[in-house]
């Protein structure tokens, strides 16, 4: 599976969730794929996607939150990952995309290939944390995931972005993002 | 001498509802207060970049949220103040505790204490500092800027005013 994949596999399914998406191709391909009110496209502060879905999901206690990560963001703010298991909101999911490397800024390698970011969420507290690697699989857990109460995690493994970042940019402006958000939310 | 149940008292009366913040010795008792009160959430977090993403999460399911944290911490959140909060105009409350004021502090201290107020200007967040007689009045003034102008509004808080 490609990010591309991966992430129209996921938005296919999704009803009123919302989304919380990292920055970079992350935020890209979930626009492209499935443009929602229901998603908050993060175009910079990498590393916050799952502080803000927690602020989202500790103050929206009705629907589901889920978090569109990367293996780099979460990297960045594995502090958020303690936080979320201490303070156990039963709506956020977590989904991260993990190729393994920076595709947005041309695919520097991170450490994700050796250290198994499922397993910092289970010893952090989630209450579930699974590693998906085909499409069969990620159907058959984001189906089970957004019935059940978390916090959960999956990590989904998925390809290097291959040759030119051809995918367009979010082009709803950051102020529009977040008004469309809220209305989702109101 | 401000006291911390008043000061929490009157923010949680001004219509701050939503608490996060990493704590520094200056406002223990601030936290400590937040967190035991029913009526609103305090949220310890373990960056102040964390906290300001939390609080911003907050804001857009309908909080009217505050971070607490060090001067020191402006230094680990300035990008999510400059790449989320004043692009997405995502506002909260920063209460910022001013270590190493007039160069009088631990040398950790002393670089941030020379320029915390001057750095928020240049990248146009509008700040107070507190004093006895201007808690009650800032606090209005920052809720009032919060709703009105949607932007990040800090208060500055020096050793010696809030017990
Ligand atoms: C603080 C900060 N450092 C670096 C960058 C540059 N940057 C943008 S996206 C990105 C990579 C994100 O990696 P990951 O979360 O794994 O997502 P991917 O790009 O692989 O989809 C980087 C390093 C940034 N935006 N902000």
């Amino acid at each position: 599976m490609n990010c591309r994949e991966a992430v129209k596999t996921v938005t296919a399914i999704l009803q009123d969730q919302l989304v919380v998406c990292a920055n970079g191709i992350i935020s890209r391909e979930t626009f492209t794929a499935r443009d929602r009110v229901e998603n908050f496209y993060m175009i910079g502060s990498m590393g916050l996607a799952s502080s803000i879905g927690l602020g989202v999901a500790l103050s929206e206690n009705v629907r589901k939150v889920i978090v569109f990560d990367g293996d780099g963001n979460v990297l960045m703010n594995l502090g958020s990952l303690a936080m979320v298991g201490a303070l156990q909101p039963k709506n956020f999911l977590h989904i991260v995309f993990d190729n393994e490397a920076y595709a947005s800024t041309g695919n520097q390698p991170t450490c994700s290939n050796m250290i198994a970011l499922e397993n910092i969420a289970k010893s952090s507290g989630y209450l579930y944390a699974k590693r998906v690697t085909d499409k069969k699989g990620l159907i058959k857990e984001m189906s089970q995931l957004l019935e059940s109460d978390g916090p959960s995690l999956l990590l989904v493994k998925i390809s290097r972005y291959v040759g030119e970042i051809d995918i367009g940019r979010v082009t709803h402006t950051p102020n529009q993002i977040k008004e469309r958000f809220m209305s989702a939310i109101k | 001498m401000i006291r911390s149940k008043d000061f929490a008292d009157e923010l949680v009366s001004s219509g701050f509802n939503f608490f996060t913040g990493v704590p520094c010795s200056i406002i223990g008792n601030l936290i400590s207060e937040l967190t035991d009160r029913s009526d609103v959430t305090y949220i310890p977090a373990v960056r102040e970049d964390v906290a300001v993403g939390i609080a911003s999460g907050a804001y857009m399911a309908g909080k009217i949220p505050v971070a607490l944290m060090q001067n020191s911490g402006i230094g680990q959140c300035l990008n999510a103040l400059t790449s989320l909060n004043l692009i997405y105009e995502l506002p909260c409350l920063l209460i910022i505790t001013w270590r190493g004021f007039n160069g009088k502090d631990a040398p950790e201290h002393i670089v941030m204490g020379e320029t915390c107020d001057t750095l928020l200007d240049t990248i146009g967040i509008v700040h107070h500092t507190l004093s006895g007689d201007n808690a009650k009045e800032l606090i209005t003034e920052s809720f009032n800027h919060i709703i009105e102008r949607k932007t990040p509004i800090a208060l500055f808080l020096k050793k010696g005013v809030i017990d």
